[in-house]
């Protein structure tokens, strides 16, 4: 097993922050849109730096995603900034009509999505955005993994023509890839190379698969890690390629177990080359108010589940 | 022949386009399309700075306009191809398999002069909100039109979005209502009585003016002073008083043509009644 260490813990929406501050700098045409949450989506460095260019629309997220549209005619590249919530189900036929439909170069920027949210509970604990944002033609759906790979999604998104939805979350998760990473959308990032069994895995839930990883390499047993930050388009090369070596496969998302990334797998296999699938992921169901840490141990999002997950999917070879 | 002439040699042509187009698919929504047609021919035609021969889905340096009441696409199409969007001959393709003339305006089949989806209503005003940011962030000085229906407006996201225009001084918008005073289960004062829209956007902190939306020489007159009004601080909206199906006279004074296509004799009565003044199509 490959040994990942990092030196700090920072949440997911710091590294958004980090790359839209970045981009304000590099590209004029960036416009950023807030609906009353720039510090808990660490706008405030593009707000500071560029007023002209950042645009406090209030609570009112079906009025940000239309004028979000609207900037893109004009040649502006708008990125919203809302909870996780409130950039999909509140406003899913803004996006449905105005962005998707209507073609629009919009970034939809997400934070804290799924039950790390913690004690707000489960009315701000969205676990469907995934599956949401996947039905909806020519959506790109992006989950980044920690800091350095949000800051380099949000910046790889700005270059790339089209309506794009990037997940990212609150608590402090270790920071491990690298800051020099280039981020290539669509494609797996290979964290382990293994036999025995592929773990997928995105967001929050790739550093939980790599402790897994650990303590399934101290068993004896061989797991191939990859770290899917792209869920459409998905990489199917790097799936199809890992299954024909492990012949079977966990997915492990902070999601419900509908319309995910463990669904998205299971299309990629089911067409190819079915194998044995087990899903670490919410058993549909909502959130609840509690620690981010209670939280996914209680639904079953730990590094235990993924490790239990991967004992059972081998026995099912 | 001067502009207003032109303008209004048009509107017949259009109202025959309008009607063809619903007849022959036996759907689409010619109430409200008929009540326009002397609007978006005079806006397109004598209020708008355009290139239609240039299409630019951009719209640098030009006027643009947004239809967020998609249904009365009917008359959005006829008007953009004898403005010169695209040939007058596509009109016949309306609603049908595999055209760019969709039951709703969108831009995905690239037709040329529409730049956004509409259909699911209350979702103009906020795009065509960010279109004129977006002028003002590019320093273009050109002006942001958009069509509402006063049924339209019931929707909570235009409240959002006159909120937001008014605080933030997008004066470089122009929005009309069209005030037809029918919706799909009957008049609007029936369905949800609304009171005095002129004082609720005027509390919004918007410019209001009226118009007769039927009357080209007063639409190109209120335009005008629309475009005078702009550019000091405040959004203009214009609320629009039409008749639904006006120019058809079985059409008119209901709100039971909405969305119901005429029959073959119902056409004829409607063509009899409008000159083909440039041709059908």
């Amino acid at each position: 097993m490959k040994k990942y260490t990092y030196t700090e813990k920072k949440d997911t929406r710091s590294g958004f922050g980090a790359g839209l501050s970045q981009l304000g700098k590099e590209n004029e045409n960036v416009v950023a849109l807030c609906a009353d949450l720039t510090g808990s989506l660490k706008m405030d460095a593009f707000a500071k730096d560029h007023p002209e260019r950042f645009i406090q629309v209030g609570i009112a997220e079906a009025n940000m995603m239309g004028i979000a549209a609207g900037l893109t005619i004009g040649g502006k590249i708008p990125f919203t900034g809302t909870f996780a919530n409130f950039s999909t189900g509140r406003v899913y036929d803004q996006i449905r009509q105005s962005i998707a439909y209507s073609d629009k170069n919009v970034k939809i920027c997400a934070s804290h999505a799924g039950l790390t949210l913690g004690e707000d509970g489960a009315t701000h604990q969205i676990l469907e955005d995934i599956g949401l944002m996947r039905m909806l033609p020519g959506m790109v759906v992006i989950n980044p993994c920690d800091f350095n790979q949000t800051k380099a999604a949000t910046i790889a998104i700005a270059k790339y023509h089209g309506p794009v939805y990037l997940r990212f979350g609150r608590p402090s998760v270790p920071n491990f890839t690298p800051a020099d990473q280039n981020f290539e959308i669509g494609k797996a990032v290979m964290l382990n190379e293994g036999s025995d069994v592929t773990i997928i895995a995105t967001g929050h839930l790739v550093w939980k698969a790599i402790e897994a990883g650990e303590q399934l390499a101290e068993k004896g047993i061989s797991a191939e890690i990859i770290n899917i930050h792209t869920i459409k388009p998905i990489d199917e090369e790097a799936i199809l390629k890992s299954v024909a070596k492990t012949k079977c496969v966990v997915t492990c998302e902070e999601h419900n177990r509908f319309g995910g990334l463990g669904d998205a797998v299971a299309q990629v296999i089911i067409k190819n080359t079915p194998v044995p699938q087990e899903y670490v992921a919410v058993n549909d169901s909502f959130g609840e108010s509690g620690t981010p840490d209670q939280l996914m141990t209680k639904y079953g999002l730990d590094t235990i589940n993924i490790v239990e997950a991967a004992e059972k999917v081998l026995k099912r070879k | 022949m001067d502009t207003v002439s032109k303008i209004k040699n048009m509107v017949p042509q259009v109202r025959r386009d309008i009607v063809r187009m619903v007849h022959a698919v036996q759907s689409g929504h010619p109430g409200g399309s008929l009540g326009c047609t002397e609007f978006l021919c005079t806006l397109y035609n004598g209020v708008m700075k355009h290139h239609p021969e240039k299409w630019d889905m951009n719209a640098t340096n030009q006027d643009v306009f947004f239809l967020s009441n998609g249904h009365i696409s009917p008359v959005f199409y006829s008007v953009l191809a004898r403005s010169g969007y695209f040939p007058v001959s596509e009109l016949s393709t309306f609603r049908k398999l595999n055209t760019r003339l969709q039951g709703h305006p969108t831009t995905h089949e690239g037709l040329e002069g529409v730049r956004m989806a509409s259909g699911s209503l209350g979702q103009g005003l906020s795009v065509a909100i960010g279109a004129a940011l977006a002028k003002k962030l590019n320093n273009d000085n050109h002006h942001v039109y958009v069509l509402m229906g006063d049924g339209e407006i019931q929707e909570g996201q235009v409240w959002e979005a006159a909120m937001f225009a008014a605080a933030k001084k997008v004066d470089n918008i122009i929005a009309t209502i069209d005030v037809n005073g029918q919706q799909i289960d009957g008049s609007t004062a029936q369905v949800l009585n609304s009171g005095d829209w002129g004082a609720k956007w005027e509390a919004f902190g918007w410019t209001v003016l009226s118009m007769n939306g039927n009357d080209v020489d007063d639409i190109m007159k209120t335009m005008q002073d629309a475009k005078s009004k702009s550019g000091q601080g405040k959004p203009v909206v214009i609320l629009m008083k039409t008749e639904m199906g006006n120019g058809v006279d079985f059409m008119m004074h209901s709100h039971k043509w909405h969305g119901v296509a005429p029959n073959d004799e119902q056409l004829a009565s409607a063509l009899s009644q409008n000159e083909a003044t440039l041709g059908d199509y």
